[in-house]
Formats: C-alpha cells, structure tokens, sequence
C-alpha cells in the first residue's frame, strides 16, 4: 500500500509536470493564437480585441490555472481548424476508432509473440531459433507504414479483403469496423511482435541456467514441465515492464498507420492540426497521448508489483 | 562443431551489417554527383513504366527514373541520420560522462528525466517535438537529436560507472591526472564499442524516424526527394506503378538492416554470444 501511494503521488506530480511543459511550449510558440485567427494582416486594434476576448492578455499563471481546470473537465476549446467545433467533440469522435485498432493490434502481438518467443527459447541455438532470430531482426527493420502500403496492395488492391479508404465507424457496424482494422492493426502489430519475440527468448534464456531450474530438473520434470511450471513465471515478470513500451510503441504506431489507411482516429486528426498549425487540438492531443503514456507505465509498474513482490522491497 | 567454431571466428551479422551499410552509403555519396538519369528529369514517354535495363526500378507517374531519385533522395535519409546521431552522440555523451562520474544529486535528476523520456517511443516525441517546432528538415534534426540524447546519455553514464572503480582509473588517480582527463583521455576510449553500439541503434531509430516523419510530410519538403517522401507520393499510384513503392521501401528496410546488424554483431563482441 506504502509502495501505491508513493507511485501515485510519481505519477500525479510526474502528470502536473506534463501540463506545465506543454502549456508552457505552447505558449512560447512565435505568433500567439490571435494572429493565427486573424492571419497576418490584422490590424492592432483586431489581434487586441480578439486577445482580450480569448484571454491571452491575463498573466501566463491565471491561463495556465484555467487551461488546467478546463483540461480536466476535458475542454480544450474550439478548434481553429474545424470552426465552431470543440476540441474535445472532435477527440470524443475519433477516441473510439484509434482505442480499438489499438486493442486489436495488442491481442494480435500477446497471441503470436508468446508461444514464438517460448519456441525460440525453448529450441535455442538449434535452427528453429535461428530462423525466427533472423525473421524477427528483419521484422524490426520494416517500417510500418511500409508495411501498411504492402498490406493494401496485397490484401486491398488485388485479394480485395477490404476496401482501402472505405473505414466503417465502429458505432455503425462494429463488427465492419474491426474487419477492416484488423490490416491497419497487424501493419502495427508485426514489427512489434517481433520485439517482444526477441525481448521473452532472451528473458527465458536468461532463467534457464538458474539453480531453481536446475533443482526442477534434478526433481525429475521434463525439458516442457520446467518451462511451463517454473521458468515461465519469471521469465514473464520482466515481459510485463516491457509491455508499457510496447502499447506506448502501439500508439506511435497508429499515429502513422492510421495515415495510410485512412482510418479516422486521433492521429490522423494530429496530423492534419499539425499541418494546419490548429493549436487547441495539438496541444490536446499531446496532452492526451503523454498522459495515457504516464498512466500505462504506472499500471505497469502496479502489475510488476503484483507480480513479483520482491521490488517493494527494492 | 566445425561450424560452431566458424561462428565464432567471424561475427557474420557485424560482417553482412558492414557490407550493406557501406554499400548504401557509397551507393549514396555516388547519388550526390551522378545518377544515371536527371533526378527531376521527366520523360512523358515512359510514363509509369515497369523495371527495365534502362530504369531498373521503373519510373514515376511523371516519368521520373525511381532508381536516380532513390539514389539522390537517401542523401537526405543519412544527412538526417548523420545529424542527429552527432546531435545525440556529443550531448549524451558529455552529460552522460559526467553524471556518471561525479554522481550526486543532479545525476539523480537528470537519470529521472532521462527515464521518463526514454519510456517513450522516438516516433511519438518527435511528433510531439515536430508539431512545436513546425515541419521541415531542420526541425527533423533537432527534433530527433534531443530525443537521441538520453539513451546515449544513459549507455555512456552505465559505462562509466564501471570503469570508475577499475584500477587503471585508480591509478590514474594516484598519478594526479585531472578528472577532466581521466574521463576524455582514459574512460571513453575504453568503452567505444558501447558507444558505437549506441550510435548504431541511433542510426537504425534515426532511420526509421525520418522515413515516417517524411512519409506523413512533415519532414522533408519537397522538392527535395526522400524515401518516405517517395513512399507517400508512391501509395496513390500503388495499383498501376507498385514497383515505385516497392524499391524505395526495400532501400529503407535494408539500411535499418544494416545498422541493426552492426549493432547486433558489435554487442556479441562485447558480451558473447547471447
């Protein structure tokens, strides 16, 4: 319980301190929101009114204050982009599609990555392992929106799986929606699984010559029993840490692979405000992606506890 | 047996990742002076055509050789490479030496943030970075050279932490050698394979970083060619002229090849197989 409350009290400053960087970043870009409204040729007395009436004359201190306690109602404002529209309707939309291609891209990476990486320990210096250790390294080294492009050349253009470019919102027809997310997804997915292949051999490996395995086998289990009862177990404790990077990889992932397949979700709204230099929903976005970011690690870190009581101790 | 003792004599990864990086990057510098067509040269007669003996990677909806324009367009791929690995490298390096060197309460601080950033995946922080500082190829640089600074910073701090306690850092001591001296002249160029590891993994991110930044245009303009740029350019046309995605993609996986197999070679040096 002393170990939560330590991590909580980590994890609220860690995302106060968030607020502050972004805001602050934010607020030092040249040209503040007013002239981004009204374009460059304003007059004084326009970007002053406009200003006044967004509140950027206040002291940077009393708008950050205000930023904050709208931000955690969840109002960013109104978007520059998409006029009238609030910030976080536009997020509320789009929310949604990039949560489930980011689920089914995790399941994809927890359903083929264990038993691979427990294969390639379990065959290790035999060819087997070799095979997969190269699959995987050459895995890693494909970018995912190449990947994305194949995927729909492949499956898209000729196969004809699914049509690119035609998305299904998920409110619609979700079962629609997942049929078509699940190319985007494994786009994310493959490079991924192969860092987790490569991550939980290296981790079972590293078990294997311990006296506890030793005493397993001097007990009689067999090569299967051993993994499966005894190794396994701490084997899987590290796999766990490493999964926070993983789902934060998922999410950078999306970003782009949303890109190529069109899919409508939070980063190809980043995106387009990027380009457009639509600040409120930037600044968002960012906000959102860190925290999830923060928040993931800090669950992690509750699972590793649970896991392996021994780090509250450390 | 024999060939076991034949993988331990050559570290074939370290071999094969030298040969594709050197070939790529000699293919490269070659690009900047010659290629074998304009780079923006357009001939309306060969308009979207496939690999042939005389564009063997085919050409562009403009008629543009792909093979001259991956030449030229990796360029741009190592120049940004090439940055922001120096970027890292310097700073993450001299932060790292001296954090790991006289410890203390910054070194608790500046391993925190090194930390928290680290859990972060490069592509997602120079987005972040990028959507401050605007697009561009600059922006890249700087962008994807602060991101690179920690995990240098963190291998260079680790080394140094070891080697602070070993005799000949002791006995340097005793002979009266400057910190400042032991640390430059003794400590880092005792640890250059971390370092060269370090810089690999930054090239292979490095890489990566930039092809999709491009590819989502907000990295290199054109008309400057890149890869991911190509690739972008390339995926509207992929059902007519598929070659042109196909080439520059298979250029850009095997330049992170190369560069992830030096640093997989080079680790199996240091600490031996597995």
């Amino acid at each position: 319980m002393k170990y939560f409350i330590k991590k909580a009290v980590t994890l609220i400053i860690t995302l106060l301190f968030i607020s502050v960087i972004t805001f602050a970043a934010f607020s030092v870009i040249p040209g503040d929101a007013s002239m981004t409204r009204l374009g460059t040729e304003a007059t004084p007395d326009q970007i002053e009114a406009l200003r006044e009436e967004m509140g950027l004359n206040k002291p940077v201190t009393e708008r950050y204050i205000l930023w904050l306690s709208d931000a955690l109602r969840g109002d960013f404002g109104e978007s520059y982009q998409y006029e009238g529209q609030q910030v976080s309707a536009l997020l509320a939309d789009r929310l949604p599609v990039t949560v489930l291609l980011a689920v089914i891209s995790f399941l994809m990476i927890l359903v083929l990555s264990v038993p691979l990486g427990i294969l390639a320990a379990k065959h290790s210096g035999k060819w087997l392992d070799t095979a997969i250790n190269q699959l995987t390294q050459i895995t890693m080294a494909i970018p995912s929106f190449f990947l994305g492009i194949i995927l729909t050349y492949i499956f898209g253009l000729i196969l004809k799986w699914f049509q690119p470019g035609l998305f299904i919102s998920p409110s619609e027809n979700l079962w629609g929606s997942i049929r078509y997310l699940i190319f985007p997804a494994a786009a994310i997915a493959l490079p991924k699984i192969a860092m987790v292949v490569k991550f939980l051999r290296n981790s079972v490996l590293s078990e294997m010559p311990k006296d506890y395995v030793r005493t397993a086998y001097s007990k009689g289990s067999s090569k299967n029993r051993a993994l499966s009862r005894h190794i396994l177990k701490n084997a899987l404790i590290p796999v766990i840490t490493f999964m926070a990077l993983v789902v934060a990889e998922i999410l950078a992932g999306s970003i782009i692979v949303e890109q190529v397949f069109s899919v409508p979700g939070v980063g190809r709204l980043l995106i387009s405000a990027i380009s457009t230099r639509d600040y409120p929903v930037v600044q968002a976005v960012v906000t959102y992606v860190t925290a999830v970011v923060v928040i993931i690690n800090f669950v992690v870190d509750m699972l590793y506890q649970l896991a392996d009581p021994r780090v509250k101790a450390a | 047996m024999k060939e076991k003792q034949f993988r331990k004599k050559h570290n074939w990864q370290l071999i094969i990742g030298c040969g594709l990086t050197g070939f790529f990057v000699l293919f490269t510098i070659v690009g900047q002076f010659w290629t074998p067509y304009d780079v923006t040269a357009m001939d309306a007669a060969a308009r979207s055509a496939p690999p042939s003996l005389a564009h063997i990677m085919g050409t562009d909806n403009f008629g543009r050789d792909v093979f001259s324009r991956v030449m030229n367009g990796c360029g741009n791929t190592f120049l940004v490479a090439f940055c922001t690995v120096g970027i890292g490298a310097v700073f993450g390096t001299a932060i790292g030496a001296l954090t790991g060197f006289y410890g203390g309460w910054i070194d608790e601080i500046i391993m925190r943030i090194n930390d928290a950033i680290l859990s972060f995946p490069s592509i997602l922080l120079a987005l972040i970075l990028i959507s401050l500082l605007g697009p561009g190829k600059l922006n890249i640089i700087i962008a994807l050279g602060i991101i690179f600074i920690p995990s240098f910073a963190r291998i260079v701090r680790g080394e140094v932490l070891r080697c602070k306690s070993l005799e000949y850092v002791q006995s340097a001591r005793v002979m009266g050698i400057s910190n400042f001296r032991i640390i430059f002249a003794h400590i880092l160029p005792n640890i250059w394979v971390s370092m060269l590891t370090a810089a690999m993994i930054g090239f292979n991110n490095a890489v990566l970083s930039e092809a999709s930044m491009s590819y989502l245009s907000l990295g290199v303009q054109p008309p400057e060619a890149s890869l991911g740029r190509m690739l972008s350019e390339a995926q509207s046309l992929i059902f007519n002229a598929p070659w042109y995605a196909i080439f520059p993609g298979i250029v850009i996986i095997l330049i992170i090849l190369g560069f992830s197999m030096i640093s997989e070679g080079l680790r199996k040096l240091q600490w031996g197989e597995n």
